[in-house]
């Protein structure tokens, strides 16, 4: 009976002040639209900028002489080296094959094969690219640098590219989050904000309230419920308009661009869901700590 | 109820010196219980400035008491401090028994439905109409619909509301506000009710009618005070007044003329009646 007592209360508020409980509802329905909007930008973003990062690893070319035994002592060798997650063996057969392809008239005029074996190593995480590299070569006594087997001829020094790549790659992630936590930050606030207003047009009921004997949380809860039928209303109509929006525009359009139809983005029911929760948690828990500052009478 | 004015020989023997303190004429109640309120030296500071100062009374269950004084003399501070919307600085303020300062924050609306309040500006509830808003003093109070559906028209009959049962506040005029305002207070049938100013706002007939609907409501047991600045009322009225001047009480008299068990009609009647002692006096 209390609670149905509640929810007739918060309906009946809900009805009488429309025009507040529209504009906290529009708030909510905006907020949560750009967000929505946001968050897959974001993880595509990421994803483009690991995907970038993935691709960073350390060439090891193989002395022109090397033979089989040598190159499976060396793939042996790399592996144990620390921060490697995998060996990639090319062979000088199929370099030129690859090259050739790319450039076939180039290769036939050169008549031999000058490639050397290859194992691209790759690095357990990007960001030890440079850890992987330092000990392949280790520095050796003339301030030069030497190699780790002697059938090694070389170990790619990409180092200046490697680095921007990285640095480039963190700075896109990390303004992506930065991006993240300041939309969250200010969609609480301005839902927080519309619902205060709301309340300060009703602090004269609270006071009255109070003053017949209401126990706070007797008048809290129907705000509470208030809160949440306004939020879950516009999270509705967000997640209404983003899906529409997702059936009728990208859908058709993942097919051509790679960055829509990136595979790490949320799915469409996580954004449902996380989109619903922001939208019904905020207004709830905005409705009752706004009031708290009413309720000292 | 925890605050019900229970019976005991030293609260007998208090109120025997309370009575002795403030002879009235009033044979009708024995005196059995502790005073519905006592004042012991209260004071209430306001950022220096003295809103009430040293004040010491006690009213006893059943009486009709008018707080009177000039704007900012104390009359709202003193109310106010009754129903714990404000502390006071220094004293103590005990209701049917009961210490206010012993109650704790969370207790407080329980204390308050104990004590009905009515306000010169009527604090109704303007979304609701006059039936919803008397109903929402017992809801509060966990009152089952049944409750309700027996309790409100009862009071609303009492105060010649029925009628009006589903308009809304600002359809109503001034005294018919005030009178949903008092049985809003009275519905619960607290054994205190308070009215700050609640004929301010309203012309001398109506007053009268919210007076004497007081009055009845009196007569039924309940201990009332009124705040007021309607000398002419007071005077006509005939019970007993408490006044005060810059935070202090400078007189707290019962008038002797009045007979405890006069009607309703014809209080009205000595109301309406042109004032007996006219000059001065509006």
């Amino acid at each position: 009976m209390r609670i149905g007592f509640f929810i007739r209360e918060a309906v009946r508020a809900t009805r009488r002040s429309a025009a507040p409980s529209f504009a906290a509802l529009a708030t909510v329905l905006v907020t949560l639209l750009v967000l929505g909007v946001f968050i897959p930008i974001v993880q595509a973003t990421n994803g483009a900028a690991d995907s970038v990062r993935s691709r960073v690893e350390v060439d090891v070319y193989m002395k022109t002489h090397a033979t089989a035994a040598d190159d499976a002592r060396v793939r042996q060798e790399l592996l144990n080296v620390p921060h490697v997650k995998s060996v990639q063996f090319v062979s000088k057969a199929t370099a030129y094959a690859q090259q050739s392809k790319i450039d076939p008239a180039a290769y036939k005029l050169l008549g031999t094969n000058p490639l050397p074996d290859t194992f691209h190593v790759i690095p357990d995480n990007p960001s030890n690219v440079l850890a992987v590299h330092n000990s392949l070569s280790p520095p050796t006594g003339g301030g030069g640098t030497g190699t780790i087997d002697q059938s090694i001829q070389t170990v790619s020094n990409k180092r200046n590219d490697t680095k921007k790549i990285l640095e480039v790659t963190n700075l896109v992630t990390i303004t992506a989050a930065a991006l993240t936590v300041l939309l969250t930050i200010a969609s609480i606030l301005l839902i927080a904000n519309t619902i205060r207003l709301s309340l300060y047009a009703r602090r004269r009921e609270v006071e009255v309230m109070k003053l017949v004997g209401a126990t706070d949380w007797f008048i809290r809860w129907p705000f509470v419920i208030e809160g949440i039928v306004v939020g879950a209303a516009g999270a509705l109509l967000a997640i209404a308009v983003l899906a529409v929006t997702k059936i009728a525009l990208l859908d058709p359009l993942a097919n051509n661009w790679t960055l829509i139809a990136a595979p790490r983005t949320i799915s469409f029911t996580a954004l449902v869901i996380v989109l619903m929760g922001a939208g019904v948690g905020v207004s709830a828990l905005g409705s009752g700590l706004s009031l708290r500052r009413f309720l000292r009478v | 109820m925890a605050s019900r004015i229970s019976t005991s020989r030293r609260a007998q023997d208090r109120a025997n010196a309370a009575s002795t303190q403030h002879p009235r004429p009033d044979a009708r109640r024995p005196r059995t219980a502790r005073p519905v309120i006592e004042f012991r030296n209260v004071s209430k500071l306001y950022a220096g400035d003295v809103g009430l100062e040293e004040a010491t009374f006690a009213v006893e269950r059943g009486e009709f008491v008018f707080l009177v004084g000039s704007t900012g003399s104390g009359k709202s501070t003193l109310m106010r401090l009754l129903i714990k919307e404000l502390d006071p600085t220094s004293g103590i303020i005990c209701v049917a028994g009961k210490a206010l300062d012993e109650i704790p924050r969370k207790r407080v609306p329980y204390f308050r439905r104990n004590v009905g309040v009515v306000f010169q500006d009527f604090k109704l509830l303007p979304n609701r109409t006059v039936y919803n808003n008397v109903a929402y003093a017992l809801q509060v109070t966990g009152g089952s619909r049944k409750e309700i559906r027996a309790k409100v028209p009862d009071i609303l009959r009492l105060t010649g509301l029925s009628t009006k049962l589903h308009n809304y506040p600002h359809q109503l005029s001034g005294g018919e506000q005030q009178r949903v305002s008092v049985a809003r207070a009275f519905v619960n049938h607290p054994p205190l009710l308070l009215a700050d100013e609640p004929t301010g706002n309203l012309d001398p007939e109506t007053s009268i009618d919210i007076m004497r609907l007081l009055y009845r409501i009196n007569r039924t047991g309940t201990t009332v005070m009124v705040a007021t600045h309607d000398q002419a009322m007071v005077d006509k009225m005939r019970r007993r007044v408490l006044e005060l001047s810059r935070g202090r009480i400078v007189r707290d008299e019962a008038a002797g003329l009045y007979t405890r068990d006069e009607t309703t009609r014809d209080l009205a009647r000595r109301l309406r009646a042109p004032s007996t002692p006219p000059p001065g006096l509006e």
